[in-house]
């Protein structure tokens, strides 16, 4: 019989099932980043000028600011000019009048992931924006919604369609100066998904995107914007995979919520993009922000992730509970496994009155995995009877992977409630030993184990994503344990 | 009358990072009969129980244990299980977050697969787990917490003797399963496993007391001392250690 801490240690890669690349023709530019770059990307997509200077702007700012260092990750300087910035499946005509006109090899792609693109999408009830390397090809249901009054488009239609509403919202919850990422995004951000759901409406249907890097050596800059108006309420479904490459590649979006007077965004994100190999070679880095306002008074915003996908993971899905009353919350799962990295968490920045939050955190290590949670609580001088709960479990699978917690609580108002509760656990041969004596294997355990640690978040999850997050995660765990 | 024995566990040696603790060890139980295993801590009882479960860490560098005519050492711990071997544990272990009822469920259909009976459906599942609930007196919010998690010793302990009425063993082997009970849950859990007896499976009970054993009554006691059985009888051998000590015992041995 081997050891205990040899079979816990003796980890085997996972197959990645989405790692294939779709060969369609596509039009690129040519790699490196310069205002022409940005002017061409523009053009493009005949983009109004106020939308252009803003992205030079962007640029401009980007060029003063230095790549952060203080995340817990490490991976080698990306070469900002060896990235293409702009790739997209090439179109026989202009772009496709109709889902019938998308290029069949596109929709196969999409089928092999599994997204009811087509007819599937009536049945299953989901609308679907699917995002391309850097273009949007297509939205189901669009009609339908449109009967409510909600518009769901990619972020182009969106900018020539609703130029006033774009305008008026773009950047102003991330704005261009937010951070070093937040402005590359900004400058050379190539499509994305757009929503907006009217007064009063409900959207009837869970809306979802799903984002794919197909072409090698391009990043993925997508941008998306949602706006929940007064009592309005969308539930938001985003999903992620790439092709497995040997090199990295980069992946930095940016998501804005916008959440009116008694409306509520539910955003839920399955990260899946390819983590790279067990030596840690190849795979997306994942650099994203996405924030919510909470603007109008009893908004809420909840964020759900899992993030099981990617070398390096690196984000906060934040909360700015401005409107009095508002509510933020967040939910997540985040697994590393192999060489994986992640520094994820999140902010809730309370200034209104009666302002909530609730943070529940759940990080999953094995391999050589290192996964840190960060997350900021401030509560302003404005915050009168703010709350706050938070509670941060770590699970260590193994001797070789890490865990780490970053919390930070800053208070500036004394009726304020703060809690913050914190724990890590080793998954451990005793655990796994106890469910084979009862007759199950040990993968089964592992996954039986590693899925009641996850409960919490699991179960804020839409129930059909519930269960894919359930079975993605058994595959991102699979041979963590010999 | 000579029968197929359950369990033949012969000139057993074993242990861990090259310590031997296991030092020859020989028992036969037949089906139908409980036998009970006394001695001092360190005698290696609990080692004796953890190899027979299969876990991890354990070299056994001679000697055989044959269950049911099979080399149960070279099944994997699971099989075991599914081929009807029961560890009652001294610790039970907790899972939080996974529901008690959906484990024993995944539980049982594995042992009922393997077995090729048909997989139990919830409906199916409750009606057996309510009837095998009242063996233990157990209340039903215990079902629908996690697995052991936040239980007390007492509660840990019963659950434990419910597993085993549900996934309804040919060997089980109760590892100090009277330790840390206060005596009424003890009579419980007792009478638990007494209902549980039947002509063709048997018990090993494992305790450090004779307590145990009014309640529980065995066919055979067996005394171990540094890794062997030094002495084996009848019920009144566990009486003569209660009022005697096992000094006398180890002397002579």
């Amino acid at each position: 019989m081997s050891t205990s801490t040899d079979t816990i240690e003796s980890l085997v890669k996972q197959d990645y099932k989405y790692g294939f690349v779709t060969d369609v023709e596509s039009e690129s530019a040519p790699p490196g980043l310069n205002e022409d770059i940005i002017r061409l990307i523009s053009t493009k997509k005949q983009e109004p000028q106020w939308l252009t200077d803003w992205r030079l702007k962007s640029y401009r700012h980007w060029l003063t600011l230095k790549e952060p260092q203080w995340q817990f990750v490490k991976y080698p300087p990306v070469d900002f000019q060896d990235i293409t910035y702009y790739s997209a499946p090439k179109q026989k005509d202009d772009a496709p009048k109709s889902l019938d006109e998308v290029d069949p090899k596109l929709l196969e792609t999409y089928e092999k992931l599994g997204i009811p693109l087509r007819e599937r999408a009536r049945l299953a009830g989901v609308a679907v924006d699917a995002v391309f390397d850097s273009v949007s090809v297509g939205t189901t249901y669009r009609e339908d919604l449109a009967k409510q009054g909600i518009i769901f488009c990619s972020f182009s239609e969106a900018v020539r369609e609703h130029p006033d509403m774009v305008r008026k919202y773009l950047g102003s919850v991330v704005p261009y100066t937010d951070n070093y990422y937040a402005a590359l995004n900004s400058a050379v951000f190539s499509d994305g998904s757009f929503c907006y759901i009217p007064k009063g409406v409900r959207c009837p249907m869970e809306l979802s995107t799903y984002f794919r890097i197909n072409a090698a050596k391009s990043g993925q800059f997508e941008r998306t914007l949602i706006i929940a108006d007064d009592h309005a309420s969308v539930s938001y479904l985003e999903g992620c995979t790439a092709p497995m490459r040997d090199e990295n590649q980069l992946h930095a979006a940016v998501v804005e919520l916008v959440a009116l007077e008694g409306s509520e965004i539910k955003y839920s994100t399955v990260q899946n993009w390819y983590p790279g190999d067990e030596q840690g070679r190849g795979g997306i880095y994942n650099f994203v922000t996405k924030r919510g306002l909470c603007k109008g008074r009893n908004s809420r915003i909840t964020w759900t992730q899992v993030e099981t996908g990617s070398a390096i993971t690196w984000k906060y899905p934040s909360c700015i509970l401005l409107g009095d009353g508002s509510k933020g919350e967040f939910y997540s799962v985040a697994v590393v496994n192999n060489r994986q990295q992640a520094d994820t968490g999140t902010k809730m920045i309370h200034i209104g009155k009666n302002t909530r939050s609730t943070i529940v955190s759940k990080g999953i290590s094995a391999g050589h995995g290192q996964n840190s949670y960060r997350g900021l609580v401030e509560i302003r001088q404005s915050a009168e009877n703010a709350r706050n709960f938070s509670q941060c479990d770590s699970m260590l699978i193994g001797n070789s992977c890490g865990a780490h917690t970053f919390p930070y609580i800053e208070v500036k108002n004394t009726t304020a409630s703060v809690e913050h509760e914190a724990s890590t656990s080793k998954i451990g041969e005793d655990q796994i030993f106890y469910c084979n004596s009862r007759g199950l294997e040990t993968q089964d355990a592992v996954n039986m184990i590693v899925n009641g640690f996850c409960k919490e978040v699991f179960k804020e999850l839409p129930m059909e994503f519930a269960v894919e997050a359930q079975k993605l995660l058994g595959v991102s765990l699979e041979g963590s344990v010999g | 009358m000579t029968k197929t024995p359950i369990l033949q566990i012969d000139n057993l040696h074993a242990g861990v990072e090259g310590k031997e603790i296991l030092k020859g060890l020989t028992l036969t139980i037949h089906a139908g009969d409980v036998h009970a295993l006394m001695g001092l801590n360190g005698s290696g009882k609990s080692t004796l129980a953890a190899i027979l479960a299969g876990r991890d860490g354990y070299e056994v560098s001679k000697g055989t244990v044959t269950y049911m005519g099979h080399d149960l050492l070279d099944m994997d711990p699971e099989v075991r299980a599914r081929e009807g071997v029961f560890l009652a544990f001294q610790y039970p272990v907790e899972i939080p977050g996974v529901n008690s009822t959906y484990f024993l469920k995944a539980a049982l259909n594995e042992i009922r697969k393997h077995r090729g009976q048909s997989e139990l459906d919830a409906i199916d599942f409750l009606a057996l787990v309510r009837e095998k609930m009242k063996l233990l007196e157990l209340g039903e919010d215990l079902l629908k917490r996690s697995v052991n998690s936040g239980f007390s010793g007492g509660e840990k302990k019963r659950a434990e003797i419910f597993q085993m009425a549900v996934l309804d063993p040919i060997l089980a082997i109760l590892d100090e399963t009277d330790s840390g009970l206060d005596i009424d849950a003890l009579k419980t859990v007792a009478e638990g496993v007494n209902k549980l007896r039947r002509p063709d499976s048997a018990q090993l009970v494992i305790t450090h007391y004779q307590r145990l054993l009014n309640y529980i009554v065995p066919d055979h006691v067996h005394v171990m001392a540094d890794g062997r059985i030094v002495k084996s009888g009848d019920k009144s051998l566990a009486l003569e250690l209660e009022s005697k000590g096992y000094d006398w015992i180890l002397k002579s041995s």
